[in-house]
């Protein structure tokens, strides 16, 4: 592995605390307790650390990484290191003095969360009264205060039909760039599936709906999209190959290949209190386990893909089969696609049921409720 | 709303607020960090945007590089127009 380089950004999950509870929150199931939260001057000794191995880019994020009262610090150490700072917010905790404090610590830019392109359904979904009004009023601090904005908009069965009216929401409150992602079936998403789930003629439509934007926008927004599988043929190039390009550190401090790797539970992640980043990254057993391409059983091994989808997602083959060392099923060549592909057709058919929302309480409760493995 | 930019010779390209071009020393090259994105600069590029300083116009940028280079300006004209229109559509170059 001598090619290996470290990773160009990181993401910094710095707390699970959140005031939201979104139904496909990329947090494990078992959150993490302040209690466990790593400390101010432990994240300031991970940032300079990260930053000498070469990482550009840090993406503060939870959680609400606003729930931490040193965000302005770790900031700061961070600027002072040369990295590029990006918050990922729900924007609700804020008000314009904190948002301008951050800004003079030298953050970079601001993603802020929505979760619908109205109330209703943004409340709801999020689970938080009051909520729309607050993230309006953020987007127009961030433009005021003279940030870039970015607007995250995770997409999915019960929000769908608004996806012009979010981009047009986006368009209205200025921001350069939104991303449309649909949600990825891992951990508190994999919970609410049957909820979520999209249909395929919906998935279609929002292809569409981004294209014909992405045209109209051109050099005035930029549209990131992300699509799911359940429908694919091939598997997504999930984080660009299981510890390549990526490094994740969760609020205890543990280091995982990706944000989901905790929901394969037959991995153990080291923490950045044992060991130097560096060594996690090159020498840990849960990252060197399916880097590259040794680990791939057949098809993969032999697939003229293996180097370009890396396999597809770990956390998927996981889920959905009970081994992470399997064939993704997003891939045509697994033999439990067309089950996958069957099982999305069928519960995306499905009359939404109320939502798992993402508290501690439900976590602790979710793995009765999980949904079985294919085949 | 803001518009589209259109590169022109009269335009006067800089880094917007949220971009920035550095030396990545543990690579040895230049990159232009920019929201969610990570663009790393090839000796021509580098050589055209480290003139977007918010002052020089495009066809000072131009005339510069053509000195320096001894080159064709149309030629330098016709690069330096295609990646300054190219950044401004991906929005980290303002002018």
């Amino acid at each position: 592995m001598s090619e290996l380089g470290f990773p160009l950004a990181i993401l910094a999950e710095l707390t699970h605390r959140c005031p939201l509870q979104c139904p496909y929150c990329s947090n494990p199931l078992a959150l993490e307790a302040s209690s466990a939260e790593l400390s101010t001057e432990q994240w300031k000794a991970v940032i300079k650390e990260a930053a000498d191995l070469g990482v550009l880019q840090i993406h503060f994020s939870g959680g609400e990484p606003t729930a931490r009262r040193d965000l302005e610090e770790l900031i700061a150490a961070s600027a002072a290191e040369g990295l590029y700072t990006n918050l990922i917010t729900a924007g609700v905790l804020l008000n314009k003095e904190r948002l301008a404090a951050l800004a003079q610590a030298g953050l970079d830019h601001v993603q802020l969360s929505f979760q619908d392109s109205e109330a209703a359904g943004c409340d709801r979904i999020g689970n938080y009264k009051g909520g729309f009004e607050k993230k309006l009023d953020c987007a127009r601090w961030v433009k005021e205060i003279g940030l870039p904005l970015t607007l995250n908009m995770v997409v999915h069965r019960q929000n769908l039909e608004h996806l012009e009216e979010m981009m047009a929401l986006a368009e209205r409150l200025e921001a350069q760039r939104v991303e449309i992602a649909h949600v990825q079936y891992y951990g508190w998403a994999y919970l609410n599936r049957a909820s979520l789930m999209p249909t395929r003629a919906q998935l279609e439509r929002a292809t569409e709906i981004v294209e014909a934007a992405r045209e109209r926008l051109k050099g005035i927004m930029v549209i990131d999209y992300v699509v799911p599988d359940y429908y694919a043929r091939r598997p997504k190039s999930c984080m660009g190959g299981w510890g390549r390009q990526f490094l994740n550190i969760s609020p205890a401090g543990k280091v995982l290949p990706c944000h989901a790797a905790e929901s394969i539970t037959t991995l153990t992640f080291d923490r950045v209190s044992e060991r130097s980043l560096r060594d996690i990254w090159e020498n840990s057993e849960a990252f060197k386990a399916y880097r590259g391409s040794d680990w791939m059983p057949e098809p993969c091994r032999s697939c003229e893909r293996k180097e370009i989808d890396w396999g597809g997602c770990r956390c998927q083959a996981f889920a959905l089969t009970g081994e992470a060392g399997n064939v993704d099923p997003a891939c045509a060549k697994s033999p439990l696609h067309a089950a996958m592909q069957a099982l999305a057709t069928s519960e995306s058919g499905k009359e939404a049921q109320s939502f798992h929302y993402r508290t501690r309480k439900a976590g602790e409760q979710a793995a009765e409720k999980m949904p079985e493995p294919l085949g | 709303m803001s518009e589209r930019i259109t590169i022109t010779e009269t335009s006067v390209p800089g880094l917007p607020i949220g971009v920035k071009l550095r030396f990545d020393k543990q690579r040895d090259q230049w990159v232009i960090l920019a929201p969610e994105r990570l663009f790393v600069l090839d000796t021509i590029a580098l050589e055209i945007v480290k003139r977007c300083d918010g002052k020089a116009s495009v066809a000072e940028i131009v005339n510069d590089l053509a000195e320096t280079f001894q080159a064709p300006r149309d030629v330098i004209l016709k690069d330096v127009g295609a990646l300054l229109q190219d950044l401004a559509d991906k929005r980290i170059l303002a002018a």
